[in-house]
């Protein structure tokens, strides 16, 4: 029997994955500690999005497993995932743009309650889930934003948004997909900020481009590239090791 | 399932107040039922017409609960219909006369099958699910085509008998119990969608609709909820169906045609999506339109309404209530 207390919260064994005929991973191993901030970096296409779709189901490897507190996951549904303690963002906002931001953390608060079946009960009588999601929206600065349709928010607003909707779910591992892409430098070492501090007791997997972030905020990095995890280890070791720099800082 | 809920703890938030705000009844609302109970005191007034309109209503909300809140199209919801209006037939037919039961009944089996359909559909969308309705509603069609020596063919289904409403009010030649046994089914119905639409199962129908994969990423179960909204539109159908076979004493195989599901998403598109009153007004203005239409040009009137179709997309886009709701926002602003 495996503890889960001592095993790796999240694991990838030999993950093997193809779109047809595009291998993106031949043999994939990958290992997260509990409690760690790990950023994943690598050039374009390495994958990165591609593992953040096999942890969460969106996508089934060809051949190989993920393994979740030890347990394999890999022919569960994402639904499960989720409720397992998985979250995630996408590198691409995916909200619902025709509704308000209130509107959409009270969705994903009544799923992760389960309060979500059919009944004839007013959501407006869901007190504990409006008052967590009132919460949670002035956590994010997006309280005067609350009634706004989303669609019509600036686009940093919409990103927040997005990392909201994942936290909302109080995960024990959130995958963040470049959660500052498209933010100003400022707004995106602002959003990092406020994460490190809502995130202190979550296991965090972030992937960034944005160095300065990525050597700020994670205690762990791993670097993809060509279908493999090229390296994997603290900060100062990545800045300086002779395979980063060959594989993604181009030198 | 637990039903331990209570009041948000700080009523005065705008958050709170926003939900509170959504279920509350308006004015027009108010209003608009009062308006239909009172057409049944107008002198002379059509209440055979009117019946009509508060069952098309029905029925095009029903394919509300679908298209507007879930974002299902659907371009065979006549089947649903039909079954309600041959089962309601069926069983008024053969002795079971008692039409609340009867029409219980019919909705529950168009709520069955729907639910079977939504199996079958839950993992199909786009193009493929206009197929595959469409298809459903052909085949049942041409059933009950084939099958004259059961369902009278083309003919229709005679001899359908209706016992008192209540045991108390006689359906008679004029309508009037037939209006009041609409308006009243209908009214009752709308209530239950109504709450539905603004539960949390009815949120979360809007974010499947607006993002399938967010509801996934955050765990919903997107498949049964398809399959649960499936059977409940179907069964609202069933009720209308129903409704309208027990208030004319007949069904044909014009209940579960294809014009017939092509005429309740019209309905629906004029009226607007995502309201349930949009249902409403849409069968008003077509069923007004086409009654003025037959007279005035019996063999044409599909020109007009098609004709009535383009304007509507021109300049309403969303339907008549979404485009008046626009407006009363843009006048409230002044
Ligand atoms: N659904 C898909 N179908 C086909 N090919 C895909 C699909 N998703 C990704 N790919 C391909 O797989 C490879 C890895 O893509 P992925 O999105 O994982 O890269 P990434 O490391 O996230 O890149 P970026 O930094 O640009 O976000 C790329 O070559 C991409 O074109
Ligand atoms: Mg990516």
């Amino acid at each position: 029997m495996t503890d889960p207390q001592n095993s790796p919260i999240l694991e990838a064994r030999d993950l093997h994955m193809a779109f047809g005929g595009l291998v993106v991973f031949e043999h994939l191993n990958f290992t997260l500690g509990r409690g760690e901030r790990h950023a994943i970096i690598g050039p374009n296409g390495a994958g990165k999005t591609t593992f953040v779709g096999l942890v969460t189901g969106l996508l089934r490897p060809t051949s190989g497993d993920v393994l979740f507190n030890g347990r394999v996951i890999t022919h569960e549904s994402p639904q499960q995932r989720v409720k397992a303690g998985i979250a995630r963002t996408f590198q691409i906002n995916s909200l619902f743009k025709a509704l308000n931001p209130l509107a959409s953390v009270v969705i994903a608060l009544a799923q992760r309650e389960g309060r979500a079946n059919v009944s004839l009960r007013s959501v407006s009588r869901e007190g504990k889930l409006i008052d967590e999601a009132n919460a949670l929206l002035v956590k994010f600065g997006l309280a005067d934003d609350a009634l706004t349709v989303t669609e019509t928010l600036p686009y940093g607003k919409q990103r927040l948004l997005e990392v909201a909707l994942a936290f909302a779910l109080r995960p024990q591992l959130l995958l963040l997909d470049e959660p500052a892409a498209g933010l100003s430098t400022a707004q995106g070492h602002e959003l990092f900020r406020q994460l490190a501090v809502l995130t202190a007791d979550t296991t965090v997997l972030f992937i960034e481009h944005d160095m300065n972030l990525v050597f700020r905020y994670a205690d762990r990095v791993s670097v993809f590239a060509a279908g493999a995890l090229v390296v994997q280890d603290t900060p100062d070791k990545i800045r300086t090791h002779p395979r980063v720099r060959e594989v993604y800082l181009g030198t | 399932m637990s039903t331990i809920s209570e009041p948000a703890t700080d009523r005065s938030t705008p958050a709170s107040q926003y939900f509170a705000g959504l279920a509350r009844w308006r004015v027009w609302e108010i209003l608009f039922w009062v308006a239909l109970v009172g057409l049944f005191f107008v002198p002379d007034a059509n209440l055979p017409l009117y019946g009509q309109i508060v069952i098309w209503g029905l029925f095009a909300m029903s394919l509300d609960l679908l298209l507007g809140y879930r974002g299902i199209p659907s371009l065979g919801h006549a089947a649903f219909f039909g079954i309600g209006g041959y089962a309601a037939g069926y069983l008024g037919k053969f002795g079971w006369i008692e039409p609340i039961s009867g029409l219980v009944i019919a909705a529950l089996l168009a709520g069955v099958i729907g639910w079977l359909t939504g199996r079958l559909i839950q993992r199909v969308s786009g193009i493929a699910l206009l197929m595959v309705t469409l298809g459903l509603n052909l085949i049942l069609n041409d059933v009950v085509h084939r099958q004259s020596g059961l369902t009278g063919g083309d003919d229709g289904l005679q001899g359908i008998e209706v016992a008192p409403v209540l045991g108390l009010f006689r359906f008679d030649i004029f309508g009037r119990t037939a209006y009041l046994y609409a308006l009243a089914v209908t009214f009752v119905l709308f209530l239950l969608a109504r709450a539905l639409v603004k539960s949390p199962f009815g949120l979360a129908l809007l974010g499947a609709r607006e993002n399938p994969r967010r509801m996934i990423m955050l765990g919903a179960p997107l498949e049964r909820d398809v399959t649960t909204v499936f059977a409940i539109a179907a069964a609202f159908a069933g009720a209308a169906g129903a409704l309208l076979t027990q208030t004319t004493q007949f069904v044909s195989p014009t209940s579960l045609s294809f014009q017939r599901s092509a005429d309740v998403l019209v309905i629906l598109i004029i009226g607007g999506t995502g309201r349930l009153y949009g249902a409403f007004i849409g069968a008003f203005v077509f069923l007004i339109l086409r009654d003025w239409l037959a007279e005035l040009s019996p063999v044409y009137w599909y020109f007009w309404i098609g004709l009535l179709l383009v304007v509507m997309v021109a300049f309403f886009r969303k339907g008549i209530v979404p485009s008046l709701e626009a407006l009363v926002r843009r006048v409230r602003r002044r």
